[in-house]
């Protein structure tokens, strides 16, 4: 499946303009990042491809064409808040998704099941939220999305909450996992080295209103592991990101 | 065990035994009900106090051994009369959350019956309920509904006002999240709204169990002739025996609290997660 979003805006009564003018193309099996400054419009962006909000110029479209119905129930959305509810168990949690899709309670937590061990949930399928670690919770969240089974996944700053060393080892956990399934991804995050490691491409966005800046194939051999963070390759891919986002944010203080 | 105990104990070799459950659970309710215990012991030595050095009346104010001997020689009628007002209370106050509840999810599926409906929820508090409690006999007859009806309007509209804002406090981003995996309405409500809501609801429930007791013994004195225990408030103050209408009030504080504690049970058991995070 492919997704494509074309020239797509969104402004508010009062002439607040979140995202203006923003084209993205996903192809099939495709990991790509959007980075930039908070309040760039990142997640307003994320939330008109769930087709959770209406975008008030320009179009999305899926595998060439408009979705009739819309986008709801089509596309894989993780926001950034892990969103669990504390009044069911992490496997209850988990199963949501296949549960709207109408596979009965028992097909739902087999197949739950068979997944704990690989987002590193095993032995705590039936304890509360409010038991699981941080890095837990976000696996958790991300085992929802994958179990709703759909193509394209959206994941809205997934590692955002979680301290250096925890992001590090779920970067390579979802690296992992996403070569095993081959889903289409969209990340969004304010990291740039998360962004070039697990990327085929990234997109840089700059803020208010949210606009593409620039576009960065990353042409580094798969399958990846954190040594290539450390090589002089890498170094120089981080750097062409970091140079526009820089220079956004020296505008953004003289401005202020 | 002291920390030295623990460490004598580790010097010599020994085991440390954990604290046994069952006692750490007895200290648990020795520390919530000794204090409240102790607080009302103490207000009634002072009120016994006062009756007996201020040389006021008995009709007037009883003393608690006085209370304490009503209880004792009425206990038949006490007990019988406490049997017809438990029924009425109990039955009137699942009418008040079958209406509560009711209203509460309809104001909460639309803005339009939300506004429409809403405001008229507060006046009807506004209603003195016992001036109208006999109005309602004239309508339904004498036999067991009025009473029902005027406990279910004094205790319902807690129960609504706290399921509708626990219906409306759930996180807008959660319901967001659900319709993107293929949500309706109805399956947002069932996944996510009701379970949300249900901390509310107690809250409302327990105060309305409070209201649920007073709205039995104004509903009593509405003019029927059943019985119950405020109908027995009221022959017995007739007759100015103040002593059994204090040990009445008794039987009907008991009976509230019974009530009370008994919807925190049903919170544990039904609102686990809740529970847990108060502790």
């Amino acid at each position: 499946m492919k997704l494509s979003a074309s020239r797509l805006a969104k402004g508010y009564p009062g002439g607040v303009e979140a995202v203006a003018d923003v084209s993205i193309e996903l192809g099939e099996g495709e990991f790509v990042s959007i980075v930039g400054p908070s309040g760039c419009g990142k997640s307003t962006l994320l939330a008109m491809l769930a087709g959770l909000l209406e975008p008030t110029a320009g179009g999305i479209s899926v595998d060439g064409r408009e979705p009739s119905g819309g986008l709801l129930g089509r596309i894989g959305y993780m926001p950034q808040r892990d969103l669990l509810m504390e009044w069911r168990t992490t496997l209850d949690n988990a199963t949501v998704g296949l549960e709207l899709a109408g596979v009965g309670r028992a097909a739902a937590r087999e197949r739950a099941r068979a997944e704990v061990g690989r987002f590193g949930l095993a032995g705590f399928e039936d304890r509360r939220p409010s038991a699981l670690s941080g890095g837990m919770r976000q696996r958790a969240a991300l085992l929802r999305t994958f179990l709703a089974g759909r193509e394209v996944l959206l994941l809205d700053e997934p590692f955002g909450a979680l301290d250096a060393l925890t992001r590090e080892a779920m970067r390579e956990w979802l690296l992992g996992v996403w070569e095993a399934d081959r889903k289409t991804i969209l990340l969004v995050t304010h990291d740039v080295e998360e962004a070039v490691f697990l990327s085929d491409r990234v997109y840089v966005m700059s803020g208010r209103p949210g606009r593409m800046r620039t576009e960065v194939t990353v042409a580094l051999p798969r399958p990846r592991a954190l040594e290539l963070t450390a090589t002089p390759e890498f170094a120089a891919l981080k750097e062409s990101l970091l140079t526009p986002l820089r220079e956004q944010a020296r505008a953004s203080l003289g401005a202020a | 065990m002291s920390t030295t105990g623990t460490r004598l104990a580790l010097a010599l070799g020994g085991r440390v035994e954990p604290r046994p459950r069952a006692v750490r659970e007895q200290r648990g309710i020795a520390r919530r009900v000794l204090p409240p215990l102790i607080f009302g012991l103490l207000v009634l030595a002072l009120w016994q106090g006062y009756v007996a050095l201020s040389g006021v009346g008995e009709a007037i104010v009883p003393s608690p051994v006085e209370v304490a001997r009503a209880l004792v020689r009425d206990r038949s009628l006490l007990l019988s009369s406490a049997g017809t007002t438990v029924a009425e209370i109990l039955l009137g106050y699942a009418l008040a959350i079958v209406v509560g509840v009711a209203l509460a999810t309809a104001v909460s599926s639309s803005r339009l019956i939300e506004r429409a409906v809403y405001p008229w929820l507060v006046v009807s508090q506004m209603i003195p309920i016992p001036a109208l409690a006999p109005v309602v006999v004239l309508w339904t007859g004498f036999d067991i509904r009025p009473k029902l009806i005027v406990i279910a309007l004094v205790s319902f509209f807690p129960i609504a006002v706290n399921t509708i804002d626990g219906l409306r406090a759930t996180d807008p981003e959660l319901v967001g999240l659900l319709r993107t995996l293929g949500a309706g309405r109805r399956e947002i409500f069932r996944i996510a709204r009701l379970p949300n809501a249900l901390p509310y609801v107690f809250s409302g429930l327990r105060v309305a169990a409070a209201f649920a007791v007073i709205g039995a013994v104004f509903a009593e004195w509405a003019g029927t002739s059943s019985g119950g225990l405020g109908y027995l408030i009221l022959s017995y103050s007739d007759q100015t025996l103040t002593a059994d209408v204090f040990a009445v009030v008794a039987v009907l504080a008991v009976l509230g609290v019974a009530l009370f504690a008994a919807v925190g049970l049903l919170e544990r058991v039904l609102v686990p997660w809740w529970a847990l995070e108060e502790e």
